[in-house]
């Protein structure tokens, strides 16, 4: 039986469920029903990746070697959480209401957004964390060779070392993948990773889980019962282990400090945070996980330095116990345990590192070079998405190849407190920039820079190992043989130890550097800004119970997203927050999270920038008044507008303008016309009334006048007053007919019926010859009878009065096609000149001299007539003389009105 | 000595009115019915004042008298145009064109006398 394949394969399987795990919850998140990714347990769980692989083997080995030790590194946050749940509270509503995605980016932004200090505070942590990366690897490495030694069919000593060189690149590959996978999925603005969060909540029960069985197995199954394990324990060297105090209490505030700094425990205490109150659960639920963690800590300590042979390293009893008893199940159990600590914190920090990289030195650098704003969002967007996965690739080799260089002795085992006391450098400025409006960013920079050179020199450099970097002469007489700057001896202190005498002088010396400098110099106009809404984060985040300024508050933001987002969206936005909120009407309180959504709200009109400084104006109360803010926001409003509208205006005012021509150009036409035809129906009218006056006063005032003249004159006088009759009747019938109001007399008969009519009327006394074909003209019609003889005595007389042949005949021609009926006045003169032919039917158009005294509104008021008797009329061309076509529906299809 | 009128009017009843009133009063009337050769009958009886219609057929009473003021011989001939059209953009246009005198149908006999010895006295 192969143990080591087993174990293989076992981690393989667990490592397909961890992708499986966070693939569901991705999922979930989703899909919007994440409701129990958010709750607070799954928060504590995560906060466990505190404890990596280091505390899970290294926690033992520590106790082996140096007692209850290991358990200030559990004191440190446990205390923090229990007894400072306030200002982590303030650290987590600062992260929210600020959107900070890393520690470095909460420094920066407090410090006037500087980005050179959150290149410095990168690097620090990318520092302090590689050696923690290969930590990890390293652990899993060496629980690997555990099992293959115990392993019988595996071949002693065959190549070892190039085997946990491709296990550790294996684990590293492995591990930038589901991290590259999981933790740069979609680049949301909260920078939470529901998959992630939840792998490692699974992960954390795992190694608690495999802790504790060990625990028991150690004390019931090896030891036979509590009270034999406890006299074990005092008999053992542990129970006379006196503890030094400095020492302590240096490696619980070490641990404290780390607790907040460590990039990844940033990561999964503050940005993945998504609910304040599961803080107040995590400060019971964390101390009591670390709790456990360390519960069995000291009986498997003690039962290994019993059962193993001396000189079996005591940071994998965890292993090595069960292994040594044949557990191998439990074994495979504590294997997967540590391995779940050690690939917890690789992915959450890996995650940390490469937000910070990639937001802090990738793409300012990247921006610059592309000449800044000039570039659509989107493909910013891939860039950051491609610097986060170069970002974590490039750490886990980082991590790696520290591995490999450091050689992965026992050298790195000291490595965990060091790493904690490189990120504890970021402290201060910490802990400064929320509590103290007076730090500056030099301030913060000079402790940063002071204190993390000291760490380097008396810390760092020394871990690597005697001889790597700093020469053993060094670390002896100092350098240049500069006695009082002796890594571990600094100012001529010694004595101490060396990593509380490190953390000592490192913490001092940033501290002292970060109060003077800050003191002595002043903040910009945007430190203090940013200064005032992180001291005061509590004061404007959320309003309690009896806040003046709240409803103000809500009012003045109110006012101005209505100006950037429109009336109805703002209200409807405000409404709906007020609903959630449990408040009635329009006015939300301005919460932490009321004033985020309304700030990504706002950022979609304005962009992120303009957006977070307007509402942390009106929040903050800074000095610039809300009227100001309100002629800005005023003003971009309406350039959004205007540049949102701009195309559709040109084109709207491009479309009126082409209606508008038409219908002035219309309007002229109809004007025209009417001044043409008023003008025309003066002339009309002044015509025979000229006559008609001229005659009458000849009449009145002229005495001698012959019986026969005054006959002539009273008859022209008659005549004329006859043919305004006529021409009043006829544009009273054309005014009739072109309105539509004429109501027509339909009756039923024949065609004949009407001609002979219209004939009767039309030919009085006239010299006029008509042709008629009596056959034809039997057709039974049904029409307005009046009407169309009114037509056909037109047409007559229009040949009567302007047919010029010696002999006039006119030709009434009758034909019925495609259910049509048609006549035809055709005369024998010499027609009308083509160019008149589109005139005729036009009022007042006359053709030729008016002899005949027509008013010329004959034709018109035929092809109106024919119009809404169905009909049409129309010229004939080509007939000899001038020809007319008059052409009516069989079936009365009549247009009435 | 007699003066003469010459009447371009294409309205027989109103050229017959303008003849009778004129000739009761001692002018010698000539009458013209069209447009189209107006010109030539004026060129060739040479009356002492002319009384224009302005809607002739053939030819507009304006075209006419800028014919008529464009030549020497009857730059100076007065004139008195006649129209049936009363608005007062087709006054100032024969104005413009130099009618003498300018008189809306339908006029009073009175006026039209009166207009002719005024004319015929300058």
């Amino acid at each position: 039986m192969g143990s080591l394949n087993v174990l293989i394969v076992v981690c393989l399987s667990y490592v397909a469920a961890l992708f499986a795990v966070a693939f569901a919850a991705e999922r979930v998140a989703l899909r919007g029903r994440a409701h129990w990714l958010h709750s607070p347990l799954v928060y504590t769980l995560s906060l466990s990746i505190y404890c990596t692989a280091w505390t899970f083997y290294g926690a033992v080995g520590n106790a082996a070697r140096s007692g209850l030790e290991y358990l200030t590194i559990y004191i440190g946050p446990s205390l923090v959480m229990i007894g400072w749940l306030w200002g982590v509270r303030k650290v987590v509503r600062i992260g929210r209401s600020q959107r900070i995605t890393s520690v470095a980016d909460l420094i920066s932004s407090r410090y006037g957004k500087s980005n050179l200090l959150a290149v410095l505070v990168t690097i620090l942590a990318v520092v302090g964390t590689t050696p923690y990366i290969a930590l990890q690897l390293q652990s899993v490495v060496e629980s690997f060779a555990s099992f293959a030694a115990a392993d019988p069919e595996s071949v002693p000593g065959a190549g070892r070392g190039g085997d946990s060189a491709s296990t550790a690149l294996w684990v590293a590959a492995g591990l930038a993948f589901f991290t590259v996978l999981f933790g740069t999925r979609n680049l949301d603005a909260n920078e939470r990773h529901h998959g992630v969060v939840m792998a490692i909540a699974v992960e954390a029960v795992v190694k608690l889980v495999a802790l504790l069985a060990v625990g028991i197995f150690v004390v019931w199954g090896v030891g036979g019962g509590v009270s034999e394990t406890l006299a074990r324990i005092d008999a053992s060297q542990l129970g006379h282990w006196q503890m030094a105090s400095s020492r302590w209490s240096g490696l619980i505030f070490l641990s404290a400090a780390a607790f907040l700094c460590l990039p990844r425990m940033f990561q999964v205490l503050v940005v993945e945070n998504d609910n304040e109150t599961h803080l107040r659960t995590a400060s019971w639920a964390f101390p009591a996980y670390v709790m456990l963690m360390s519960l069995f800590v000291v009986p498997i300590a003690v039962t290994g330095l019993e059962l193993l042979p001396a000189g079996s390293n005591p940071d994998l009893f965890v292993l090595t116990v069960p292994l040594s008893q044949g557990r191998e199940g439990l074994a495979t159990l504590s294997f997967l345990g540590g391995f779940s600590s050690a690939t917890s914190m690789v992915i959450v920090a890996s995650i940390a590192l490469s937000t910070m990289v990639s937001n802090h030195v990738v793409m300012p650098i990247w921006l610059r070079a592309h000449g800044g704003g000039a570039t659509v969002s989107g493909d910013v967007r891939n860039v950051v998405l491609l610097a986060r996965r170069l970002s974590i690739v490039g750490v886990l080799l980082l991590g790696y190849f520290y591995y490999r260089v450091s050689g992965g002795g026992a050298a790195l085992a000291s490595i965990g407190l060091i790493s904690f006391s490189g990120v504890a450098q970021f402290l201060p400025a910490l802990l400064g920039g929320i509590f103290w409006r007076g730090a500056t960013r030099l301030g913060a920079l000079s402790g940063l820079i002071v204190g993390s050179a000291i760490w380097l020199w008396s810390l760092f450099l020394p871990s690597v190992g005697t001889g790597v970097i700093l020469p053993a002469s060094v670390l002896e007489f100092g350098p240049f043989g500069m006695w009082w700057l002796r890594p571990h001896g600094l100012f001529g202190i010694t004595g101490l130890d060396p990593l509380i005498h490190g953390v000592f002088w490192s913490m001092l010396c940033n501290t002292t550097a970060f109060f003077l400098v800050s003191v002595f110099t002043f903040p910009s106009p945007m430190e203090r800004l940013q200064g005032a809404q992180f001291v005061n984060v509590f004061a404007h985040s959320t309003a309690p119970q009896g806040w003046q300024g709240g409803a103000a508050q809500s009012e003045d933001l109110m006012i101005m997203a209505q100006r950037i987002l429109g009336a109805g969206q703002a209200q409807a936005l405000f409404q709906d927050e007020a609903r959630r909120q449990g408040l009635a009407g329009f006015l939300p309180e301005p919460s932490a999270g009321f004033l985020q959504r309304l700030e990504r709200e706002l950022s979609g009109s304005v962009g992120a920038a303009t957006a977070h400084a307007m509402v942390g104006q009106i929040v903050g109360g800074a000095s610039v008044s809300v009227e100001e803010l309100m002629a800005v926001a005023d003003e971009t409003a309406q350039i959004m507008e205007y540049s949102s509208q701009l195309e559709t205006k040109s084109e709207e005012l491009a479309r009126s303008a082409r209606q508008l021509r038409a219908v002035n150009e219309k309007l002229t036409q109809i004007s025209v016309q009417k001044d043409a035809f008023l003008s025309q129906i003066s002339h009309e009218l002044r015509t025979p009334m000229t006559s008609v006056r001229a005659f009458s006063e000849i009449l009145r005032d002229t005495d001698g006048l012959t019986g026969a003249e005054r006959a002539k004159y009273a008859s022209i006088i008659h005549d004329e007053a006859l043919r305004l009759t006529r021409l009043l009747d006829d544009l009273l019938d054309l005014s009739v007919l072109e309105n539509g109001q004429v109501s027509l007399n339909i009756r039923s008969g024949t065609l004949a019926e009407v001609l002979d009519r219209a004939v009767s009327t039309a030919v009085q006394g006239g010299r006029l010859t008509i042709l008629r074909e009596p056959d034809n003209e039997m057709i039974a019609i049904e029409t307005d009878f009046d009407r169309l003889a009114q037509v056909f005595i037109n047409l007559i007389a229009n040949a009567q009065k302007y047919c010029d042949a010696a002999d006039p005949v006119l030709t009434l021609a009758v034909q019925r096609r495609d259910g049509l009926i048609i006549v035809d006045f055709i005369d024998n003169g010499s027609g009308i000149d083509a160019d008149m032919h589109g005139l005729i039917f036009e009022k007042f158009s006359r053709v030729g001299h008016h002899k005949a005294g027509g008013a010329g509104l004959g034709l018109a008021i035929c092809r109106e007539v024919m119009a809404r008797l169905g009909g049409a009329v129309a010229y004939l061309p080509g007939q000899g003389g001038a020809a007319f076509r008059v052409s009516l529906p069989e079936k009365p299809a009549i247009a009435t009105q | 000595m007699s003066k003469t009128v010459l009447v371009i009017e294409d309205e027989p009843n109103i050229s017959e009115a303008i003849g009778f009133i004129l000739s009761r009063d001692g002018w010698r009337v000539a009458n013209h019915f069209n447009g189209v050769d107006a010109v030539e009958a004026v060129r060739t009886r040479n009356p002492d004042l002319v009384i224009l219609d302005v809607m002739l057929p053939g030819r507009s009473g304006y075209d006419i008298l800028q014919e008529l003021r464009a030549s020497a011989t009857t730059a100076d001939l007065p004139v008195l145009l006649l129209t049936a059209r009363g608005q007062s953009k087709d006054r100032e246009l024969a104005e413009s064109y130099g009618a003498s005198r300018f008189m809306t149908k339908p006029f009073s006999n009175a006026e039209v006398l009166e207009a002719v010895r005024d004319l015929a006295r300058d």
